[in-house]
């Protein structure tokens, strides 16, 4: 885009808006199954349909579930709510109203904490979380002069958090819509499938930038709908880019205080004007009479907090100081809250934590990487045949040296193909058990030495190579022993016999 | 004759093996069939499905089975009532083929009970009126002088009530749609406390002051059906979720040093001499059984039409923009674009009283607007709902006329709609302040047209209300008279 020699300094700041299916098993103000497909217009009702004569009631499920996900955001609970109608025709809203919380959302003021990408944290404040039922879908068919309505979406419970504008760069807007997915998943509110539209994202992107001693603000654009992370990443690196170049373009020109809508072209990587807001609807809110105003009682609020679980930042903290991992350790294993539930199942049997945590994240991932298949897109470790206790005796095998690290790949693939077999009993069956006779040790250096006389050489007289050629000469003497022998042992043997043949010489 | 017996009556003959429940349905029908060309009370008939409803019930007595409530007696319904036959039209023609593919919660109690609903009544479109001149399918007259009007909105159930071509109707009542045509037709018409019964099925005009009731010939029959009706619905955000208390026991029983209030803001101007002393004399037989008369004080009565007139239509406009031609209803034939569809649909469906009260509510909704008009409706709703609650510290009922005057020619005030909304002016702040309200017949005009006085009480006081009407009725015999239209018939 801009081409300007001097870029000027300039301050991104994004406020996101997120919509969040809600998985109630029924939909947000009738008993109408919430699922995702099936033929349309089949998960429907009266009430769903907008017929005459019908009224909507609430669903106490998606209400808990909102306040769940606004109590992980730490947001004040109303202790009142209502409900108001948002009035705009279109076909894929029946009743040509919305459902919705216009001036006194369930979810008010709160904070997340947003792990980057450097391993520090911010803060991101949240300005509000309310209900509302999602609209159906229209569909275009090619060649057909008229559309068609699908009602199965219509009335999905939908929770929308809005944040104040602390987002500082795309990677921060797509961070923070990946850490809410996660919230969404631990607290199981949302499967979060973002190709389902199970979460769905608008920001809101300016710029303050600072010209001549002054500081311009670029009018704010939203970009509606983006339904994947990448694609909000990349909706925010244009909006920069093209503020930017509009600025650039007339520097003296006071930008526009008028908030304007653009949509995204993800196949074009590029934002179109939609609207500007000044030719907004009048979108007539006024208090739904129809539903009554909602109290919530401390103690309901109290309920709910106690069934928020441990949200994946505190757990992410809690692996690092509890059982020394990395921070990449501690990210990959809480990315799933079933992972980690796994994980600490295992643990709390008093599995040696390093060695479990090298079996999940080493050949456990490894096997839930290979099962994905087409029918089902991602496997979690959690979802393999292989139990708390299992991690735990297998993690205790390798540590007790009754296996050898490299060992307990094979034994994984065995308790993964052989339902609860015993990792001990499957080390015996595969011939794994670690062999710890001096003689059978030496016989296997001796075989690897006679086998690769170019290492030796190496050792002897290239020092470049000494530690290369040990390496190499180690590994082959566990080939030879086809994993059984006690590295330690091997370490200890290959080391003697090549120095004496070293002082041979 | 089987169709001029009461409900109550018919209900006990039939479980009596004096009369049969076909015999009582034909009795009914037969009466339509002889004067409904006349009065164009009914928008449409179920003459086949009543008798085999009524055969049922027959045999269902035959059997020594239990029978219900209203076993056998002939119900008619407004038709803004959901019903799973025939179609539910609003008198619109916007829902002219509507077919409903659910029934209401109270067509489903009512046959529950027994009842053998005969036909759905006309009805000032989508309950919106005075008089039931605003229907797509033409006026109901009146019963007792055909020139005129039977009121309205619910025209159809009072008009087939009074002229014994049902036992029974049900009406709904938004800001006096039961109890002014009640009124004018010389029956007995109870507005429930907002939320005794159950608005699921009930097409919406104006959500929070829409009530569905009884229109009757007496008051055993308005509590008969209240208790049928009445009750918590899981359906009905709004409904009450206390058990339903006991109108049949203790009607008889008259009602010990009730102390009635008459509200100086319910008299003088605008009213029918003929009417207000109708009033006076029914509450100086009152006095004379014991009551004590107060005079109480409702000071933002004067306010009442012009909030009403804010808060309706615009719960109107909303409830009323699903009517768009997309889904179902009425669409326009050839449109050139959505807009066109939505705008052509809705100019072609709703007649003119409704595009009057959506544009009046969406104006009164619109940003810039809204404070002005909406919420400061909602501001004298609150006073009005004061005022009753002290009123209501003083006394235990208020007396008042229900219409300020006798029922008006057809075509009297149809061309001035401001003359029309002033027909509701004792009747609207019941349904603001969401107590219960109800006609009773007191009286005749010297052009035999009938006089109703309207008794107002707290929430949930209809249990002595029914009673407080029983103790008049008791005295008196208006409501035994029978219009002409009603007499010539023969079974």
């Amino acid at each position: 885009m801009s081409t300007t020699a001097v870029e000027p300094q300039y301050k991104v700041l994004i406020g996101m808006e997120i919509h969040v299916q809600l998985a109630t098993k029924s939909k947000m103000f009738t008993g109408a199954a919430n699922g995702f497909g099936g033929e349309p217009n089949s998960q429907v009702d009266p009430v769903i349909l907008g017929l005459p004569g019908v009224l909507p009631v609430i669903n106490k499920r998606a209400v808990e579930m909102a306040m769940m996900v606004g109590l992980a955001l730490n947001c004040d609970i109303a202790a009142q709510t209502k409900w108001d109608r948002k009035s705009y025709y279109y076909p894929d809203l029946p009743k040509n109203y919305q459902i919705s919380q216009y001036d006194q959302p369930l979810c008010g003021p709160g904070s997340m904490e947003l792990p980057l990408s450097d391993g520090s944290s911010k803060t991101v404040r949240i300005r509000r979380a309310h209900l509302e039922e999602d609209a159906g879908k229209l569909m275009h068919e090619a060649g057909m002069t008229e559309s068609l309505v699908d009602l199965n979406r219509a009335g999905t419970p939908l929770l929308e958090i809005v944040t104040e504008p602390d987002l500082n760069s795309p990677e921060e807007a797509r961070l923070f819509g990946e850490e809410l997915r996660r919230i969404c998943r631990y607290l199981a509110v949302s499967h979060g499938i973002m190709q389902q539209g199970h979460m769905r994202f608008e920001p809101n992107i300016n710029l303050h930038i600072y010209h001549n001693g002054k500081t311009i603000k670029t009018a704010i654009t939203e970009v509606k709908n983006l339904n994947s992370f990448r694609s909000v990443e990349r909706a925010c690196g244009y909006e920069i880019q093209r503020q930017l170049a509009e600025f650039l373009a007339n520097p003296d020109v006071t930008p526009s205080a008028v908030k304007s809508t653009r949509g995204w072209d993800d196949d074009k990587g590029m934002t179109l004007l939609q609207r500007e807001k000044e030719e907004a609807h009048d979108y007539r809110y006024f208090p739904d009479p129809d539903l009554v105003p909602l109290h919530v009682a401390p103690h309901w609020v109290s309920d709910i907090r106690a069934g928020v679980v441990e949200l994946p930042i505190a757990r992410r903290k809690r692996y690092q100081e509890q059982f020394g991992m990395s921070a990449k350790e501690a990210f990959s294993l809480t990315e799933e809250r079933d992972v980690a539930d796994l994980f600490d199942r295992a643990a709390s049997l008093g599995a040696p934590v390093r060695r479990l945590t090298n079996l999940f994240l080493g050949p456990a991932a490894k096997m839930a990487n290979e099962a994905a298949s087409a029918e089902a897109a991602t496997v979690l470790i959690s979802d393999l045949p292989v139990t708390a206790q299992q991690y735990a005796k297998l993690a205790e095998l390798i540590e007790s040296g009754g296996i050898s690290a490299t060992s307990a790949v094979p034994i994984f693939e065995y308790l993964v193909k052989n339902l609860d077999a015993d990792p001990a009993e499957a080390a015996r069956e595969l011939g794994l058990v670690q062999v710890r006779d001096q003689n059978q040790t030496e016989a296997w250096v001796m075989q690897a030495m006679a086998a690769n006389p170019q290492a030796i050489s190496d050792f002897k007289n290239n020092p470049k190579k000494k530690q290369a050629s040990l390496g190499f000469l180690r590994g082959a003497v566990m080939k030879a022993s086809q994993g059984k022998a006690d590295p330690k042992l091997v370490g200890e043997i290959l080391e003697a016999k090549l120095n004496a043949a070293s002082q041979e010489s | 004759m089987i169709n001029e017996l009461s409900a109550v009556e018919v209900r006990d003959k039939i479980a009596a093996g004096e009369v049969t429940a076909v015999a009582a349905a034909q009795a009914s029908l037969s009466a339509i069939a002889h004067g409904d060309g006349q009065l164009h009370a009914y928008n449409a008939v179920f003459a086949d499905r009543a008798l085999q409803r009524a055969n049922a019930i027959d045999q269902a007595r035959a059997a020594g089975k239990p029978l219900g409530l209203l076993a056998g007696v002939p119900i008619a319904l407004k038709d803004n009532l959901c019903t799973t036959f025939g179609a539910t039209t609003c008198s619109s023609k916007m829902l002219k083929n509507f077919h409903s593919p659910y029934d209401a919660t109270v067509v489903k109690k009512l046959e529950q009970a027994g009842a053998v609903i005969l036909g759905k009544t006309n009805l000032d479109e989508f309950a919106m009126g005075s008089s039931t001149e605003n229907s797509a399918f033409g006026p109901t007259r009146n019963p007792w002088k055909t020139q005129c009007v039977p009121g309205g909105s619910s025209g159809g159930s009072a008009a087939a009530t009074a002229a014994r071509m049902c036992a029974a109707s049900l009406g709904s009542d938004t800001g006096g749609s039961i109890r002014q045509p009640a009124s004018l037709c010389g029956i007995v018409g109870l507005k429930p406390t907002y939320g005794l019964v159950s608005r699921y099925g009930l097409v919406a005009f104006a959500s929070s002051l829409d009530q569905i009731g009884p229109m009757t010939r007496c008051v055993e029959d308005a509590a008969l059906l209240l208790q049928v009706i009445a009750g918590h619905d899981p359906l009905d955000s709004t409904s009450w979720p206390e058990p339903v208390p006991d109108y049949l026991s203790d009607l008889d029983k008259p009602l010990e040093g009730v102390r009635i209030g008459l509200p100086a803001e319910f008299s003088g101007e605008g009213i029918e001499p003929e009417v207000s002393s109708a009033i006076a004399q029914a509450v100086d037989f009152y006095r004379s059984q014991g009551a004590t008369v107060v005079d109480v004080h409702l000071p933002h009565t004067k306010y009442g039409i012009a909030a009403y007139y804010v808060i309706a239509p615009a719960e109107a406009s909303s409830n009323l923009s699903r009517y768009d031609g997309v889904h179902y209803g009425h669409r326009t034939g050839r449109p050139e674009n959505l807009f066109d569809l939505y705008a052509a649909s809705r100019a072609e469906g709703f007649g003119p009283e409704v595009q009057r009260r959506i544009m009046l509510g969406t104006y009164a909704l619109s940003s810039g607007y809204y404070d002005a008009y909406y919420l400061r409706a909602l501001r004298v709703r609150q006073l009005i709902k004061q005022d009753f609650d002290r009123a209501f510290e003083k006394c235990d009922f208020i007396a008042c006329p229900t219409s300020p005057t006798v029922a008006f020619e057809l075509g009297a005030k149809s061309g001035d709609p401001l003359q029309m909304y002033l027909c509701d002016v004792f009747t609207v702040t019941c349904n603001i302040a969401g107590i219960p309200g109800m006609n009773i017949p007191c009286g005749f005009s010297n052009s035999g047209l009938p006089i109703g006085l309207q008794i107002l009480g707290p929430t949930f006081s209809e249990q002595r209300m029914l009673r407080l009407a029983r103790m008049y009725e008791k005295h008196h015999n208006w409501h035994t008279r029978k219009p002409k239209i009603s007499e010539s018939q023969a079974v």
